[in-house]
């Protein structure tokens, strides 16, 4: 395949990655939300929660019909742009993605029917139960593509033969050396995503004084999830960062833009990397504190990028950047939980008018970091696409440039309408409120036709605003 | 060693003809549901064949998936050849999937401004049964290969053959898709579901003649498989039990049976699968890799295997029970969102 070509598919396959991540960071922690509100419920009788699960339960349902698509997609690129890949490492990878399908997304999409269709065919008990396993279903998926993705970056367990990945070790193989890492941080991520749409929600409906008992429900299970998941995120993301720096060096050099392995590493700020002159410009930095985060040692060495010949470096430029943009995003996050648990202490925090319309906007920060933070890995794995094994410019297909093009002009505008459009319905059931999107009829009650949906819900806002 | 080398793909070769069989039957019958709606414009109606799939079709897709995954777990030669090679099919057939997947959940959201979305589940629905039919087809006419990689061109697969069996493929979905409303539905839809099904049933039996014959002629190795004694009176039941299905699918159609169509539309596909099954083994990618050639090591397919054996009785039983648990007629205004 032509380098151009390799380019390309390069670019398909990172476009419709990036989509799909979005979503199913997202599905992770919404499920496990819902089936919270749906055992509270059960718990206490309180009928607002129940509201509340259904209501997430639409926004739920449309976030992964999205997810599942997309997904599929994915399933079926590995072979139609990377197939060489799949030749090299099949028999190590395909194990565990095929665990995936049988362990996750049949159990997933299975009971999902039962959770988004079955609020009046299946005992209450039942339903929740299957919320639940959906919610199970997720966990296991980001377990097992985690495991994958995290043996690519860090193999392990294996031996080559012939330019072939064999498996030797299949424990070695799923719990590589970055896998424990990889998953927390990316698990918590999910929860942590989820969260912030749930606190912003909340807020948004509070500064409107709209669906005040809901909204009160959900800033509290948000923010106490932000508050806590926020400070916890930045510690095991150092982790992660201390488990990268010992078995892919290069990566923590481009992300750290530290080109000179035989001096302490400056904390960069701000620079533009030149990866030709193999220098930064316009560099702002604090002497030795990258070295001090990494070693624990303010005169700690570790390798720069000229270490490495220029064919196994990766390209400065996206990792370094993403990695700036994650952690200015988790810092905020912090900040947020903080203030925000400040207020909840003081009993402050549902009429402090600055902080509900501030926060109301903050629901895309865990988006933007979830996607940031997957720039920086993958970029940060080139030239490599299995560390060490195969190159990602060897792994492509022999197809020609024309048809990867045209598939992937394809991609960017049926992707661009469809998602664009799926965000637009989503902020609209968002817009209506839990009252105004009921799912089905209450038993016993006629199935509520548009108008009286819509009556219902003008009734309960002139009720609340009368208050 | 050797044995479970020469065994084993032989288990993955029923294992994974066992997921695309079901995943046929599966979403052939809800991707059939799509098909069928340009026939029956009337919002309600169009409500009720949709509800009458909702909670079931992403389980079913999942089974394309683990045919996706399986080929590349089982035989990762034979994934890396057959994505390349179909690589404008696949990727169209997914698209219009994705168009089709959240037209499920948009439509709902997006009434009463929901023609786009009748229209994406529609056309995603026709396009994705035809390019399964074109890939179909082209995998049975042949794959170019040199040294373990696809050598062909971007339009290889473009064959008179392949467009027929895309075709044909519409028409079988269509069949199952309209035999499963007979089934699920009650009053007028019930009624031109009926009455679709009794045009699509010869139509389909026409397709499956033509394939019969047609892949004989085109290759000696199929013609060989079937018409040699003493192959010939083993393998003839095949043909027979599908004219079998055939009339008992009729008649129950005839008689106003509810579910005795669906069944012996079902059999008429495994049929017809079963059929094509025996013309190209042991070849996964005809005319040249077998499953042993595209087979994954051993230790892989044995890991797999246990994984399968524990994992698929118990996906199959829930997924019994949430085909049971939205058991019977779905009714018009019987909306679930």
């Amino acid at each position: 395949m032509d380098p151009d070509a390799v380019l390309l598919a390069r670019v398909q396959f990172a476009f419709t990655v990036s989509f799909h991540i979005i979503f199913p960071s997202f599905t992770i922690g919404l499920a496990a939300f819902i089936a919270t509100l749906l055992v509270r419920w059960r718990m206490t009788g309180e009928e607002h929660f129940r509201t509340l699960a259904r209501f997430w339960t639409k926004i739920f349902a449309v976030s992964f019909a999205m997810g599942v698509v997309s997904g599929l997609v994915l399933s079926y690129q590995f072979g139609t742009n990377w197939s060489r890949f799949s030749v090299v490492v099949g028999n190590v990878l395909g194990p565990l993605l095929g665990y995936e399908v049988l362990s996750a997304f049949f159990l997933e999409a299975s009971f999902l029917g039962i959770m988004l269709f079955g609020w009046n065919r299946v005992s209450p008990n039942l339903h929740v139960l299957s919320a639940i396993l959906v919610a199970i279903g997720t966990s296991f998926s980001a377990f097992w593509i985690l495991a994958a993705n995290s043996w690519m970056q860090t193999p392990a367990g294996h031996e080559m033969k012939d330019g072939i990945a064999y498996p030797v070790d299949w424990l070695q193989i799923v719990f590589n050396p970055s896998f424990p890492y990889r998953f927390a941080h990316m698990f918590t991520a999910a929860y942590l995503t989820t969260s912030l749409v749930v606190l912003a929600v909340g807020a948004r409906y509070l500064a409107a004084r709209r669906f005040e008992k809901e909204a009160r429900t959900m800033m509290r299970m948000g923010l106490g999830m932000v508050a806590v998941l926020a400070p916890l995120q930045a510690l095991i993301g150092d982790r992660h960062g201390l488990n990268t720096l010992e078995h892919q060096p290069a990566k923590i050099a481009a992300i750290e833009a530290h080109w000179d392995g035989s001096k302490p590493g400056e904390l960069v700020l701000f620079a533009i990397p030149n990866q030709t002159a193999e220098e930064n410009s316009l560099e702002i930095s604090l002497p030795n504190m990258a070295s001090l985060l990494l070693t624990h040692d303010r005169e700690g060495l570790f390798k720069g990028l000229k270490d490495f010949p220029p064919e196994d470096r990766p390209p400065v430029l996206a990792p370094f950047f993403a990695f700036r943009a994650m952690v200015g995003a988790g810092l905020l996050m912090i900040v947020i939980g903080a203030v925000g648990a400040l207020l909840w202490l003081r009993g402050r925090l549902f009429d402090t008018r600055w902080y509900l319309h501030s926060v109301q906007y903050a629901w895309p920060l865990g988006f933007l970091a979830i996607l940031a933070g997957w720039w920086v890995t993958e970029t940060g794995r080139q030239p490599w696409l299995a560390t060490g094994i195969v190159r990602t410019a060897e792994a492509a297909s022999p197809v020609s440039f024309g048809a990867v093009l045209v598939t992937l002009i394809l991609f960017v505008l049926v992707y661009t309408v469809v998602f664009s459009m799926g965000i637009y319905y989503i902020n609209r059931l968002i817009e209506n409120g839990p009252m105004g999107a009921a799912i089905g009829p209450e038993p016993g009650e006629a199935m509520p036709s548009r108008p009286l949906a819509a009556a219902t819900d003008a009734a309960r806002h002139a009720i609340e605003e009368a208050r | 060693m050797e044995a479970i080398s020469t065994w084993l793909p032989i288990v993955w070769a029923m294992i994974l003809g066992a997921a695309v069989a079901l995943y046929v039957v599966l979403d052939g019958f809800d991707l059939g549901i799509g098909i069928l709606f340009p026939a029956s414009p009337e919002e309600e109606r169009r409500d009720v064949m949709m509800n009458s799939i909702a909670p079931f079709w992403d389980g079913n897709e999942t089974w394309l998936i683990l045919g996706g995954g399986g080929l590349f777990v089982a035989f990762p030669l034979a994934y890396a050849i057959i994505m390349p090679a179909f690589y404008l099919p696949v990727i169209i057939m997914l698209l219009a999937l994705v168009f089709r997947g959240v037209a499920f959940e948009f439509r709902w959201v997006a009434k009463p401004k929901h023609e786009l979305w009748d229209l994406a589940f529609a056309g995603g629905s026709i396009v994705a049964a035809f390019m399964q039919g074109v890939i179909l087809g082209g995998l049975v006419a042949g794959v170019r290969v040199e040294n373990g990689a696809f050598s062909g061109g971007s339009f290889d697969w473009l064959t008179l053959f392949a467009l027929f069996t895309g075709l044909a493929t519409v028409a079988g979905y269509g069949l199952l898709g309209a035999t499963w409303l007979v089934m699920k539905t009650e009053g007028e839809v019930a009624e031109r579901a009926r009455a679709q099904a009794k045009m699509l049933l010869p139509a389909v039996l026409a397709a499956m003649a033509i394939v019969s014959l047609w892949t004989p002629l085109m290759f000696p190795r199929i013609w060989e498989r079937w018409f040699s004694l003493p192959n010939l009176f083993y393998l003839s039941p095949v043909p027979l039990l599908t004219a079998l299905a055939a009339y008992t699918c009729w008649r129950g159609l005839e008689r106003r049976h509810d579910s005795t169509p669906f069944v012996s539309a079902i059999a008429l596909f495994l049929l017809g699968f079963i059929g094509l099954a025996i013309s190209n083994l042991p070849y996964l990618v005809p005319p040249s890799v077998t499953i042993w050639d595209a087979a994954a090591h051993p230790s892989s397919q044995l890991f797999m295997l246990v994984g399968v054996l524990l994992l698929l009785p118990i996906i199959l039983a829930y997924t019994v029970f949430v085909y049971w648990t939205f058991r019977g007629k779905v009714r018009a205004g019987e909306g679930y969102h």
